[in-house]
């Protein structure tokens, strides 16, 4: 049995990285929550995120955290002009085309980085990469710890945002029913695509917090879409607090499984609990029945 | 296609003139094409980039010198094939050379793709030359077109624990337990495997033997089961992202073991590395692939080599000195014919190379004199630590 220093070092790792699982799962709830279909393309925008945020770092000497900023609008631009003039028109009004369309995207934007910027793996080097905040015994890696708790701050302004403003009431009303939404003078195609923005902003985010402590090349988005469409599943479709616990325990059970069953089987946990609830939970944990 | 009477007269046209022009033909030696297969995309593409880079010294060097003069001063045009970090793509790009008709291969990197392209290249009997790849399986398959110019991990392993027991009783044996890390494909977990087998003999108590994924996102895990162990050597042998981050995670927990003695680790004595994370990397100890420093040829080298801000690993050399066994077979053979390579390539006993080996002498396909140097990392440079024959430092140890 190991110590429980180690236990708890490892409990806060997975919690950590839980968190920024959650932020790039939110994006792809919130996705299908509005649109209902699931966004292939995300893992391609997060991957084109970080490489964003390797070129701000790299060539324009900008410190990941600032290029939050800057990126976050970037792609929220990014997003709602793919789907605007892309994704929407080249589905003609049929769900399961952009659906296709979006695979396609995926396609397009990782051969791109492919072509531009080789399969090599990169990372950025930041005074601060390495550094640690001590408590007791646990060395918690700084910017996972700031990675953290901005990842629940995303969450919180994204909840307020839907809760409270006008453009989130209309995102829930179409949602909800697009028609009804539609004959009360709401622009279904500016919600859309202001939702499929939103959801690039929040791999914008995310991309800038995992930079000063992960690795990029053109296929990286893949392994953390997978994770995130587990914990979409595990929340339940389109569920914002959903995406947060799911990200949250899907964290600390890669972390738990690969420190005691090693680092080869760490994933195992997750995709057992995907299985385990498809077969019992198919609507997840905060998931309204179908 | 169909033969009509257009196509057969056509061709008819072509081979007159041919026959009628039989100087042009001869005016030039032909080129004598030569695969280099290297994973250049994918999680080993740095590796893969810097054994293309040199090949393209070796073959330039050649060519410039005249090319192979036994054949006219044929040139030598490189085939070059991305094995795409996978058997597969080392395959299918074997299958590839073979519709362009190269004369011989060279490459691979790792293990298990030169598994399967020299399998794949014994179809066509397509002489093989494997660069790196270390699995021991890869010469004993007992196919005739498959030679390794490098040491197995089976002798490397062996280098390196004499030289570690060397290294510890010289230090009044500080270093008694043990934790091996491994990348858990064919290279790591094989070396695992021997080296639980051999550690115990040597007076070593392994504590744990660990195995993670290549690529891995995250090496914490691997970090705090260290941290729990507290082994007084840590033991790794995986690529080099993961190395990288393990080192870079074990400094970052305070992990400092007495050594970390690394075997045939992509990181451990890479220029990349010690350049970019000189903390991290300072005394770390390697047995690996290196070039010979007391060779004129190999300063030559390295200067091309690190031209435009490049490194020097052990790849570069590695694959030089492949084109150029393969260029001297070539000469001896007198042809381009693959049977007549492969029968010049196991009489082999080129010795003009730039590693730390004899002259040529292959068994079953392995150069008997093949053997690897241990290094460390010190203040910034790599050290050759042994052999003494050629150490240009003395060995730090322990580190703390």
């Amino acid at each position: 049995m190991l110590k429980l220093d180690i236990f708890l070092s490892a409990l806060a790792n997975g919690l950590m990285t839980g968190a920024v699982y959650a932020l790039i799962a939110l994006g792809l709830t919130l996705v299908y929550g509005v649109l209902h279909i699931i966004n292939f393309a995300h893992g391609a925008t997060l991957t084109a995120a970080m490489f964003a945020v390797f070129v701000a770092h790299s060539v324009f000497k900008i410190d990941p955290y600032i290029a939050i900023v800057i990126l976050t609008p970037l792609f929220f631009g990014l997003g709602y002009a793919v789907q605007r003039f892309v994704i929407n028109p080249a589905s003609h009004g049929n769900d399961s085309n952009i659906l296709l369309v979006t695979l396609g995207l995926s396609i397009i934007i990782e051969n791109a980085l492919l072509a531009g910027f080789r399969s090599d793996t990169r990372s950025i080097d930041v005074p601060y990469g390495f550094s640690v905040i001590e408590i007791g015994n646990l060395f918690l890696s700084t910017p996972k710890v700031v990675a953290f708790f901005a990842s629940f701050v995303v969450a919180g302004l994204l909840w307020l945002l839907l809760a409270r403003t006008d453009t989130g009431k209309a995102i829930r009303a179409v949602a909800r029913e697009k028609t009804g939404a539609a004959l009360s003078g709401i622009n279904v195609d500016h919600i859309y695509a202001v939702t499929f923005g939103l959801g690039a902003a929040c791999l914008a985010i995310a991309a800038c917090l995992l930079m000063p402590t992960f690795l990029v090349n053109p296929r990286i988005g893949n392994a953390f879409v997978l994770v995130a469409f587990t914990i979409v599943v595990l929340g339940g479709m389109g569920s914002i607090a959903g995406a947060l616990v799911g990200g949250l325990i899907i964290g600390v059970v890669e972390s738990l499984s690969g420190l005691y069953f090693g680092e080869s089987l760490g994933q195992i946990g997750i995709f057992l609990i995907f299985i385990l609830v498809l077969l019992f939970r198919p609507t997840g944990l905060f998931g309204a029945k179908a | 296609m169909t033969m009509n009477r257009r196509t057969v007269l056509q061709g008819a046209a072509a081979a007159s003139a041919i026959i009628a022009a039989p100087g042009l033909v001869r005016a030039q030696a032909p080129a004598i094409k030569i695969g280099i297969l290297q994973p250049v995309t994918g999680a080993l593409a740095q590796d893969g980039e810097y054994g293309r880079l040199g090949a393209e010294i070796a073959l330039n060097e050649i060519n410039a010198a005249g090319g192979i003069k036994s054949m006219g001063g044929a040139r030598l045009q490189m085939v070059f094939g991305d094995a795409r970090s996978n058997p597969e793509g080392g395959t299918s790009e074997v299958e590839r050379m073979q519709s362009e008709g190269v004369a011989a291969i060279v490459g691979g990197f790792a293990s298990p793709i030169v598994l399967a392209s020299s399998q794949a290249a014994s179809r066509y009997d397509i002489p093989y030359i494997c660069d790196v790849g270390v699995s021991d399986q890869i010469v004993s398959r007992g196919l005739k077109n498959t030679f390794r110019f490098g040491p197995g991990f089976g002798v490397v392993t062996r280098t390196a624990l004499e030289n570690l027991s060397k290294l510890n009783d010289a230090a009044g044996k500080p270093a008694k337990t043990v934790v091996i890390v491994h990348e858990d494909g064919l290279f790591g977990a094989g070396m695992a495997k021997l080296l639980n087998d051999r550690l115990p003999a040597a007076g070593f108590e392994i504590l744990e033997t660990i195995a993670h994924p290549t690529p891995s996102r995250d090496m914490s895990n691997v970090a705090l089961r260290i941290r729990a162990l507290n082994p007084d050597l840590v033991i790794p042998s995986s690529y080099y992202a993961e190395f990288v981050l393990l080192s870079r995670t074990m400094q970052q927990q305070r992990i400092r073991p007495k050594g970390v003695y690394a075997i045939l680790n992509g990181a451990a004595s890479n220029f990349r590395f010690v350049k970019e994370f000189p903390d991290a990397a300072n005394l770390v100890m390697d047995c690996n692939h290196w070039a010979d420093p007391r060779k004129p040829k190999t300063a030559q080298v390295k200067a091309l080599a690190e031209q435009g801000g490049r490194f020097w690993l052990y790849n570069t050399p590695l694959n030089y000195s492949c084109v150029r066994l393969l260029a001297d077979a070539i000469e001896r053979a007198g042809s381009a014919d693959r049977g007549k390579i492969t029968e010049a390539l196991a009489a082999s006993t080129f010795a003009d190379h730039i590693m730390p080996y004899g002259p040529t002498k292959f068994e079953n396909g392995q150069n008997t004199g093949a053997a690897p140097v241990n290094t460390q990392v010190q203040n910034g440079d790599i050290k050759v630590i042994f052999p003494d024959a050629f150490a240009d430092a003395k060995p730090v140890f322990p580190a703390v």
